[in-house]
């Protein structure tokens, strides 16, 4: 499969003519997961099809945010970028360098530079390790500092994250989820990565801790310059904390664009669709959303339908969606769309 | 540098809630299970007592002769006490020629004369001690308390050491399987499936009856070698080396089971994760992230097995396959039952050891009762 994707060279202006440079660039990733069977000898009778082919870039200083439903391969793809699955097939390249391919000494390296945060707060940090353990370890696994030099980093970063450097010797179990997600985002900043990728950091916290730990990762972005992608299932949530949004399903990237324009003009009945699921605070237009509703449920990633993959729910396909599968196309300026009826 | 925003403050009440370590906390729940607690101090007081056996036994309160030496030649104080059983609180006097037992703590030039004195190297003095039967003694003047304490030493050693072994095998094997997983797994765990099919008590005692036949072959024999090497060693360890090889033969294979699926349980866990994401070696994963989270369940398994073990090795030496003859041993000892008189007219020979080994397997039960709670996560905090 091949997606019309952009080279670097051709994308180095933004619409409004600023500079942007390019820190990941996604090629054609592929990551399957083999089903094996039998009792002794096990063969490979199918793959699920987690990721099936993504192609996207993420600029310098940017917040690209990833949405889509549950199952359709928004984790898979943060942590095949990072390189804790290693892809099937397809390319990553950070700041230009192919890292699909390191190995050993040079990933080690390269992992200083771009770190995950997790979803789930109380499955994230080690029960057996105190806070002070946990952040360190990032510097500990990479030699770096003595123990004195160590303990004053961890209690900078703890400060950083809005926690009281008192509490290093405390175990986790006797913080709270919010408490623990600044724990883990503590520990992911400690070797000073560029890159993060924030694997639906909020979504198992209160509504309103929610908000907090937004705010907390917008200051560090801006005092830090980070880099994130922000994994989401839903929509809401990421629109005033993105500024690019990619939507996915079932394994593929259908519909990319700048925030503003993803919400005020979405292409792809499927973007459609979730975008109609949200509510909105103007009661004169809530009165006139339409819902539009999807029938039937998401197929399954092991057997994905021929053609477009959203033809089995897709209120408007006709022939060639069960034909072909769409490209993504850059149908308005830095808008990406891969629909056969959009054009 | 200042607080970040949202930092919490101190309060004086936070500064002084205890500290909750995973040992505190793991301390605290234990100490709530009185039984268990019981049960800790019963094990101490045995493991303490079998450990300084030596030491009673130099200070003559317990018969310096155990084992296959420990057979007395009887001449009750008592008269009226004709039968070869002595009961508990009978004393004798104990005619057999031997050095008093405490010559051999004497050394060196200064104590040379007294040791000329009283201590014949070469030719003893018929020492007329007289010598009490605390729990009675068995047919032959063997002191029924001497032989429990030292019997202790090999339930506990069986105990320990096939816990230990069977820890270690399991472990090792279970987490290598878990951890590596895909084809190494599977072919690991159809090993095990295959083993767990095989009927245990029946291929300890065939284990067992092999041992005996092959040291029997060598016994005449000039011996060298490794064969010769095991057998001497076996022998010095009254039969324990064979023992403990095969109740080690399948032990693991439970414990391999049940490391193998915390690892599965384990290894997806985000925290592994995030210690792959900074480039943790597999090493450092496996102790540092996995060992220390999975070693509970697997204490306790282990803490329940450990009477499983004494049994085996008090069963086998009851029916003549376990130590060698003459090592004291809780099974051996019941087995002197089938002795006649040893039944109904000698009670103490029965209930001694039984009593010792079910208060043994009782608190190692307990033990491991407490453990489970002390180590479950969910109570924690609580
Ligand atoms: N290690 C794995 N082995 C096999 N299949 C996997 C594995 N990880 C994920 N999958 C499958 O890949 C698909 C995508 O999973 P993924 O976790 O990426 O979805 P997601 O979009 O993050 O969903 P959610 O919103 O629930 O987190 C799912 O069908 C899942 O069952
Ligand atoms: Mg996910």
């Amino acid at each position: 499969m091949s997606q019309a994707m952009p080279s670097a060279q051709t994308l180095p202006q933004r619409a409004d003519g600023k500079e942007r440079r390019v820190l990941v660039e996604v090629t054609d990733l592929k990551k399957h997961f083999p089903i094996r069977s039998g009792i002794l000898i096990q063969r490979e009778v199918a793959a699920v099809k987690a990721v099936d082919g993504v192609s996207f870039q993420i600029f310098q200083g940017e917040t690209l945010g990833l949405v889509g439903e549950s199952g359709c391969g928004k984790s898979t793809t943060g942590r095949t970028i990072l390189q804790l699955y290693r892809p099937t097939s397809g390319s990553v390249k950070f700041e230009g360098q192919e890292i699909s391919t390191l190995k050993g000494e040079e990933l080690r390296k390269m992992r200083r530079k771009m770190q995950m945060v997790f979803q789930d707060p109380y499955a994230s940090l080690n029960p057996r390790m105190s806070v002070g353990r946990i952040v360190a370890e990032p510097l500990v696994v990479h030699n770096i500092g003595n123990r004195k030099e160590r303990d004053e980093r961890v209690a900078e970063l703890l400060e950083l994250v809005g926690l009281n450097p008192y509490f290093v010797n405390r175990y986790p179990h006797e913080f709270s989820g919010g408490q623990r997600q600044r724990i883990g985002l503590a520990r992911s900043l400690a070797l000073n990565p560029s890159f993060i990728v924030a694997d639906e950091p909020i979504s198992a916290l209160d509504v309103s801790i929610q908000a907090q730990v937004v705010n907390l990762l917008q200051r560090l972005q801006n005092e830090l310059g980070l880099t994130y992608l922000f994994i989401a299932h839903d929509l809401s949530m990421v629109r005033h904390l993105c500024d690019r949004v990619a939507v996915m399903y079932l394994g593929k990237i259908v519909e990319i664009a700048e925030s503003e324009e993803l919400y005020t003009n979405p292409l792809h009945p499927y973007t459609q669709a979730l975008l109609s699921a949200v509510p909105v605070p103007d009661p004169v237009v809530e009165e006139r959303r339409q819902r539009i509703i999807l029938k039937g449920d998401v197929p399954s990633p092991i057997n994905p339908p021929k053609g477009c993959n959203f033809n089995t729910r897709c209120p408007v396909a006709v022939d060639v969606c069960y034909d072909q599968d769409p490209e993504l196309v850059e149908v308005l300026p830095d808008h990406w769309v891969a629909c056969h009826r959009v054009i | 540098m200042a607080v970040a925003e949202g930092a919490e403050p101190i309060s004086l009440k936070e500064a002084e809630r205890p500290r909750s370590t995973p040992i505190a906390d793991a301390w605290r729940l234990f100490r709530r299970n009185k039984a268990s607690l019981v049960a800790l101090g019963t094990i101490i007081t045995i493991v303490f007592i079998a450990i300084t056996a030596s030491l009673w036994t130099r200070l003559g309160l317990l018969d310096a002769r155990t084992g296959v030496d420990a057979m007395h030649t009887i001449n009750p104080v008592n008269q009226a006490q004709q039968d070869s059983y002595p009961d508990p609180g009978v004393c004798a006097r104990d005619n057999q020629d031997r050095n008093p037992y405490w010559c051999g703590w004497l050394s060196g030039d200064a104590l040379a004369s007294v040791q000329d004195t009283y201590c014949f190297r070469d030719e003893p003095v018929a020492d007329q001690r007289q010598w009490c039967y605390l729990l009675g003694g068995d047919s032959q003047g063997k002191d029924w308390l001497t032989q429990t304490v030292y019997g202790a030493q090999v339930s506990l050693s069986v105990g320990f050491l096939g816990a230990t072994m069977s820890l270690i095998v399991g472990l090792i094997y279970g987490v290598t399987a878990g951890f590596y997983g895909g084809r190494i797994d599977n072919l690991m765990m159809r090993i095990v499936d295959f083993m767990y099919g095989i009927p245990y008590l029946v291929l300890v005692i065939l284990l067992q009856v092999f041992f005996t036949e092959i040291a029997r072959e060598y016994q005449d024999q000039e011996r060298g070698g490794v064969v010769g090497f095991v057998l001497d060693l076996n022998k010095d360890m009254g039969g324990l080396l064979f023992l403990f090889i095969a109740l080690g033969s399948l032990s693991w294979i439970g414990m391999a089971r049940l490391a193998r699926g915390q690892v599965l349980s384990y290894r997806e866990k985000e925290f592994v994760e995030a210690a792959r994401a900074v480039g943790a070696s597999n090493r450092r994963i496996i102790f540092v992230h996995l060992l220390p989270n999975i070693m509970g369940p697997l204490i306790v398994s282990e803490t329940l097995a450990i009477p499983g073990y004494i049994f085996t090795e008090a069963f086998l030496s009851f029916i003549g396959l376990g130590v060698q003859p003459g090592t004291p041993s809780w099974g051996a000892m019941i087995s002197e039952v089938r002795t006649r008189g040893g039944f109904f007219s000698n009670r103490h020979i029965l209930l001694v050891p039984s009593i010792a080994l079910v208060m043994t397997t009782l608190a190692f039960n307990f033990l491991g009762d407490g453990l489970r709670d002390a180590l479950d996560p969910r109570l924690r905090g609580t």
